[in-house]
């Protein structure tokens, strides 16, 4: 052994150092910084991943959002649409209906008014034919008076007058 | 752009002529031959003192570090390096360093070393390199504690040391043991491999807070395949015993002779073992090969300074290469171990299959 260069034979003191050097400097490193080195990055890692992950989340959603944005607002215009027809055919009814209740109501009322003026004409014509009846009389009592002052003639007329009721029974 | 790095080259060059000139004259002064082996080894080996520079004459700049031994009747003593050479015989309190038994410390009248810690240049070194990855590690964790998820991720330093926590974390240590069980042995493989890593990159520093070859000891590697060893075996569960002693295999190869355990109980060590030698070895060669190509610059300066000056120049070259080669291999080295731990751990925790 002692004929080897001292390189070539473990020597106890060197060994001994290099020993307590190393066990402090594991223990340093092992207790104070590799497990915060190593954890942290390791943290980080699952951060840059997380933040990815969230990002492309966000993505989808927005993009989920901008779809369904556009949806809405094709139905709001379909809607709108439907609106705007229903309205019109609304007001088509409204019109046509009123219009035809306006021709019954007109109709009604002109039937009306007609019955109205027959029966006023009715009332007339009764209060004419009344009056024309009067004034016959009269014109008949006036006519006969003066002619029964011609006793003849008046006999002859009374036969007469008689014959036709007679004839008219 | 084209012109910038060539000035650069020339630069290099020329302060490359212009380090050798003394080096020249001391060669031509001291002319005594160079032990090249002896250079290689004691550059590379562990040492009571630092040594710094060789000044001229002999004068030599160390720092002298602090010995720790215990006398054989018992009884600890602490002292300075220096000690030794301060008396004439070379002796502290009946210690002296035999140069002859690897550069050791040794009581006088006793042939068996003496317990010995001294704090070595090597102890000095991976007390550095320590120093070094608290200070890398601890504004890091300070950064995660100021911080919240939400700031985002790191930037500048803390986000590569991130990066290559994450890196080895990941791709290495999870991917060979399995999202299971690898939380449990990250820490140690992490720190393993920094600890690696960072020793092995201090180790090409050619000067003072660097420049041991820590990793280059068998010591320390040795200690490096301990405890993957244990973080194997002590942790391995109850199938890949069973794939030890009673492997799949036909019958007649494990019942009477039981040749397959055998095979696979010696894998065992094998796979620590060779952990221990491939780091050890890489770093040393590496080393060795740095600091031989130094060498020729001082062994063709002593032959002729027109030898040398050429023979300097490529050695030159060649050394920025194998530093830049070096510096592949420091991390290489570190990922290696770290990946091949992590898969031998991983073997040890075997899916049930049918």
């Amino acid at each position: 052994m002692q004929n080897l260069p001292s390189i070539l034979t473990p020597d106890f003191g060197l060994i001994f150092w290099m020993s307590l050097a190393f066990l402090i400097i594991l223990g340093v490193l092992y207790k104070f910084v590799f497990p915060i080195l190593i954890k942290s990055v390791e943290d980080r890692k699952n951060y840059i991943d997380e933040s990815l992950k969230s990002a492309r989340e966000a993505n989808e959603k927005l993009a989920n959002i901008k779809v369904e944005s556009e949806k809405l607002l094709k139905e709001a215009r379909e809607q709108q649409a439907e609106i705007i027809q229903s309205a019109m055919a609304t007001r088509d009814d409204i019109i046509k209906k009123a219009r035809s209740e306006a021709q019954v109501e007109g109709a009604k009322l002109i039937s009306e008014a007609k019955k109205q003026i027959e029966a006023e004409k009715e009332i007339a014509l009764r209060d004419i034919r009344g009056q024309v009846a009067e004034l016959s009389l009269q014109v008949a009592e006036k006519v006969v008076r003066r002619q029964i002052e011609n006793d003849t003639e008046q006999e002859r007329f009374i036969q007469r007058l008689l014959d036709e009721v007679v004839v008219n029974k | 752009m084209k012109k910038t790095k060539n000035n650069i080259f020339i630069y290099l060059i020329l302060s490359c002529l212009l380090f050798l000139a003394p080096t020249q004259l001391l060669a031509n002064e001291v002319k005594e031959p160079i032990d090249v082996k002896e250079a290689i080894l004691g550059h590379m080996s562990d040492a009571y003192e630092w040594h710094i520079t060789t000044w001229a004459n002999h004068k030599h700049i160390s720092i002298y570090l602090p010995v720790i031994v215990k006398h054989h009747d018992g009884g600890w003593v602490v002292f300075s390096s220096e000690r030794f050479h301060e008396s004439a015989d070379h002796t502290y309190d009946g210690f002296y360093i035999d140069e002859a038994r690897q550069g050791k410390v040794y009581e006088k009248g006793y042939e068996d070393r003496p317990w010995d810690i001294s704090i070595t240049k090597d102890v000095v070194q991976i007390w550095i390199n320590v120093a070094i990855m608290l200070l890398i590690f601890i504004p890091c964790a300070r950064w995660y504690k100021k911080h919240r998820i939400e700031d985002g991720a790191p930037k500048g330093f803390v986000g590569m040391i991130e990066v290559l926590v994450m890196s080895i974390n990941d791709d290495v240590i999870k991917s060979s043991i399995g999202e299971k069980h690898y939380r449990k042995y990250a820490p140690y493989l992490l720190t393993a491999f920094f600890f690696i890593f960072v020793t092995n990159l201090m180790g090409l520093i050619p000067f003072f807070p660097g420049g041991a070859n820590v990793t280059g000891n068998i010591s320390i590697t040795f200690l490096f395949a301990m405890m993957t060893f244990i973080a194997i075996n002590l942790f391995g569960n109850k199938e890949y015993w069973k794939e030890i002693f009673w492997p799949e295999v036909p019958l007649a190869m494990k019942c009477p002779i039981p040749l397959m355990p055998v095979i696979e109980l010696f894998g065992i060590f094998t796979k620590p073992f060779a952990l221990m030698i491939r780091l050890f070895a890489n770093m040393l060669g590496g080393h060795a090969i740095i600091l031989s190509l130094t060498c020729v610059i001082f062994i063709t300066f002593q032959v002729s300074a027109y030898i040398g000056t050429p023979l300097s120049i490529l050695s030159f070259v060649m050394m920025i290469f194998m530093n830049c080669l070096e510096l592949l291999v420091a991390f290489i080295q570190a990922y290696v171990f770290t990946m091949l731990s992590a898969v031998f751990i991983g073997l040890a925790h075997p899916e049930h299959h049918h």
